[in-house]
């Protein structure tokens, strides 16, 4: 399969942004495994990876790096060395850095939320 | 008393006072003032993933610039998440000068970072530094037959680089448990993330995950829970409680920070202000027995 530029244009963007060789991934599905989220995932860790290698661009409409909750567990378990959750937050950020928040502060209800909770949301799901 | 630096990062000063003022109190009893850094800042409480932005460490390192500046090579953390924020920028800046000179050139007020300061968690001082033995020595309520499940979650643990245990079979906290008198439990969550920052707008998966962890600890026999985490802790407790009323479910079990064990277990409790907490471990504790027999 060839890549066209706007799909070498994906792949080179996340791995600037996350300093990761994408392919190094070689699709063992380990990360999957070990991922404690997958039920509420519509696409798992190693499909993410696998779309991204193929300049899939529909990827940034996945629920997926959102629901990540950059655990590392998965960064643990894979046997290439990958660092899985900065692919996820890469992910992340090409949506943040086009101006498009994931938390909506007008309709978020704070109360009762410590600012640890706070702070940390922010921090991965606002530009 | 031995004067250490210690980082007490923001929920110490709100949410986990309970946490600051156990730690402070059991600390005491160690032979150890922990003093508190003269300025501090947010640590940002996530490590900033992407590799091209400098902004996010600016947090942490001032932090380290603030220690170098006080005059220390050691700064002691008692949040999980401070640690491991603290630890992989002050490891990303010692392992890239190219990256620490930007950061350096950037912060015009404070002097240059020079990448010397060591950060440790608590358990680091305990297991590492002062030893079990020196950890048993203050006990004056041996916590026997009470059954305490460790919680690990993430930060402790991952990445290895920085981990202060094994990520797979990690052992300080049975170790430490086992050193106040209290029987370990095991079970198998004790490293599975609690949902972390999902907590605020996926409050489900957290409900979830938080009745996953606790009623597995339960069903191994746990009176109680630890952790050193106030995330993981508001989780674990708050969310618990929720979850146990939308299911109608089992028992609550309580979650303690690790500090508030030793202060138990050292004779004081009124340090730990279990009153913040949702699920009031004093009974679990057998205080509330032990406090009507003394009126
Ligand atoms: S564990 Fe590593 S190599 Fe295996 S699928 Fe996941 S990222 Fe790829
Ligand atoms: S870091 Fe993200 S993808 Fe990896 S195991 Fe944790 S939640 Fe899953």
């Amino acid at each position: 399969m060839k890549l066209t530029d706007s799909d070498q244009d994906l792949v080179a963007e996340v791995e600037e942004l996350s300093g990761e060789n994408l392919y190094a991934c070689f699709q063992c599905g380990k990360c999957s495994a070990s991922c404690p989220f997958t039920d509420e995932m519509d696409e798992l860790p190693n499909q993410l990876i696998r779309r991204v290698q193929i300049g899939d661009r529909r990827i940034l409409q996945s629920k997926t790096p959102w629901v990540c909750a950059s655990c590392l567990s998965c960064e643990v378990e894979c046997p290439k060395g990958n660092d899985i959750p900065a692919i996820m937050e890469a992910v992340r950020e090409i949506t943040l850095r086009s101006n498009v928040d994931e938390t909506d502060l007008r309709d978020l209800d704070t109360r009762g939320l410590p600012e640890i909770a706070l702070v940390s949301n922010f921090r991965k799901k606002t530009g | 008393m031995e004067e250490l630096l210690y980082y007490p990062g923001c929920s110490l000063k709100d949410t986990a006072i309970g946490f600051e003022e156990s730690a402070i109190y059991a600390s005491r009893q160690l032979g150890i003032e922990l003093k508190e850094m003269e300025r501090w800042n947010c640590c940002g409480t996530v490590y900033s993933l992407t590799a091209d932005n400098l902004m996010k460490q600016l947090g942490p390192v001032r932090n380290l610039v603030h220690a170098q500046e006080e005059g220390y090579e050691k700064v002691y953390t008692l949040c999980s998440m401070c640690d491991n924020t603290l630890k992989r920028s002050n490891r990303l800046v010692k392992n890239d000068p190219e990256k620490l000179e930007k950061i350096n050139s950037f912060m015009d007020r404070e002097e240059d970072y020079l990448g010397e300061v060591t950060v440790k968690h608590y358990l680091e001082l305990l297991r590492d530094e002062l030893g079990w033995d020196a950890v048993r020595e203050p006990v004056r309520e041996p916590l026997k037959g009470l059954n305490v499940a460790p919680y690990y979650g993430c930060m402790l643990t991952r990445p290895k680089e920085i981990g202060l245990d094994d990520p797979h079979n990690p052992t300080v906290l049975e170790d430490f448990i086992s050193s106040l008198g209290a029987e370990p439990v095991d079970y198998p969550y004790h490293s599975e993330c609690c949902g972390s920052y999902n907590t605020v707008e996926k409050k489900d998966i957290v409900l979830k995950q938080a009745g996953k962890i606790t009623s597995s600890a339960a069903a191994a026999g746990a009176d109680l829970i630890i952790t050193s985490c106030p995330l993981c802790h508001y989780n674990l407790d708050t969310r618990q409680s929720e979850y146990i009323r939308r299911e109608n479910s089992s028992k609550p079990v309580p979650v303690l920070y690790i500090t508030q064990l030793m202060a138990v277990a050292y004779g004081n409790s009124d340090v730990c202000k279990f009153d913040k907490h949702a699920i009031d471990p004093r009974e679990a504790l057998a205080l509330e027995n032990k406090a009507l027999k003394e009126r």
